[in-house]
């Protein structure tokens, strides 16, 4: 939706100036629109991978958007790589199963939270913006602990 | 069909038990070298693991370093698929407008080549700006200068829904100032590719 703006045009270079303004907040609304919901992408994906949504399985290719409380599953020749909007990456392994359960992030202040959870499988970590700003505001849990992150690479099996 | 052997029974009883249900927590070096850190939580005593191949398995009190050729073998797979780091491209307007600097060219050519050898590329254009003024309005001035870039983009072919725009203020300046301290370097755009 692109919002409604008035403008008195007093000057040909101000009329310049407003026709700009109005394609300028035009286009806020389109790139916005994106920013508010789309959590991440599926970047890499091989084998058997699906996304998990509102009890509906979805064939999870490359460019797949990914959303909260989405799970994203991995079967046995499966692995799949994904960025988040803080510039975060997680990839999992095969036979694995991921739960986005909380985020947000806030692109001009960096705060924000990032709740996965593993629920079985190997998962590999380079955490983003969000830990940088907030340590800790990043958590992986898994069925026996939480990892609280302070901005690193890591990874995290939780056997069958 | 094999004779039951009683030494067998138990090695296998013994191994079985050394992989069930125990998760696995390791730190990894970045590319370049550099290590961060993470707490492991578990009922209610913290562990943090902070240097590279430091690893803790639940339930476990102490933590241990494990070799990287274990760390391959079970994370191999995950490891190899993780995307590559996201990039960022620095662009400069002329003064007190939004008209870039003629030597953005080639940045921006780096920026598309790099948009576009990537797998479902993405780009976040980021407005940053000087300390001068009050943060509220370089918010604003950041966001608007972030979006007449994103609006090049598009309008140069790039798909717009591959484009955020954010606005970063002056809370992240490239060279730290005083507040209200003019500095060129500081009013930039990023574009940040992933």
């Amino acid at each position: 939706m692109n919002p409604i703006i008035t403008v008195s045009v007093k000057s040909a270079t101000r009329c310049m100036g407003a026709a700009w303004l109005v394609l300028l907040l035009g286009l806020t609304g389109a790139f916005e629109a994106r920013a508010a919901d789309v959590i991440g992408l599926v970047k890499t994906s091989k084998g058997s991978v699906s996304i998990e949504r509102g009890g509906q399985k979805i064939n999870a290719a490359s460019g797949a958007k990914l959303y909260q409380s989405d799970q994203v599953l991995t079967g046995e020749d499966g692995a799949v790589g994904m960025t988040f909007v803080d510039n975060s990456r997680l990839s999992l392994g095969a036979n694995s199963t991921l739960a986005l359960e909380k985020f947000r992030f806030n692109t001009t202040t960096h705060e924000g939270e990032f709740v996965s959870a593993v629920k079985r499988g190997t998962l590999a970590a380079v955490s983003g913006k969000i830990a940088r700003q907030t340590p800790e505001a990043m958590q992986v849990r898994t069925p026996s602990a939480i990892l609280g992150v302070r901005g690193t690479k890591f990874v995290v099996e939780v056997p069958e | 069909m094999k004779t039951f052997n009683p030494l067998s029974a138990f090695a296998l009883a013994l191994l079985l038990s050394a992989c069930a249900g125990k998760d696995l927590f390791v730190v990894l070096p970045h590319e370049d070298g550099s290590v961060g850190s993470v707490v492991v939580r578990q009922n209610g005593r913290d562990i943090v693991l902070d240097k590279a191949n430091s690893a803790i398995k639940a339930g476990d009190g102490k933590s241990f370093t494990i070799a990287s050729k274990d760390v391959d073998q079970r994370f191999g797979t995950a490891l190899t698929g993780l995307p590559p780091a996201a990039r960022s491209y620095v662009l400069y307007f002329k003064e007190g407008t939004v008209i870039l600097e003629p030597d953005s060219g080639p940045v921006m050519e780096a920026m598309r080549k790099d948009v576009t050898s990537r797998t479902a590329g993405e780009i976040m254009v980021i407005g940053h700006t000087d300390k001068v003024g009050k943060v509220a309005d370089n918010d604003e001035l950041a966001f608007t200068r972030a979006l007449s870039v994103g609006d090049v983009l598009v309008a140069s072919g790039i798909a717009r829904d591959t484009v955020m725009i954010a606005g970063r203020g002056e809370r992240e300046p490239l060279v730290p100032t005083d507040d209200e301290v003019e500095e060129p370097r500081n009013r930039r755009v990023e574009i940040s590719v992933r």
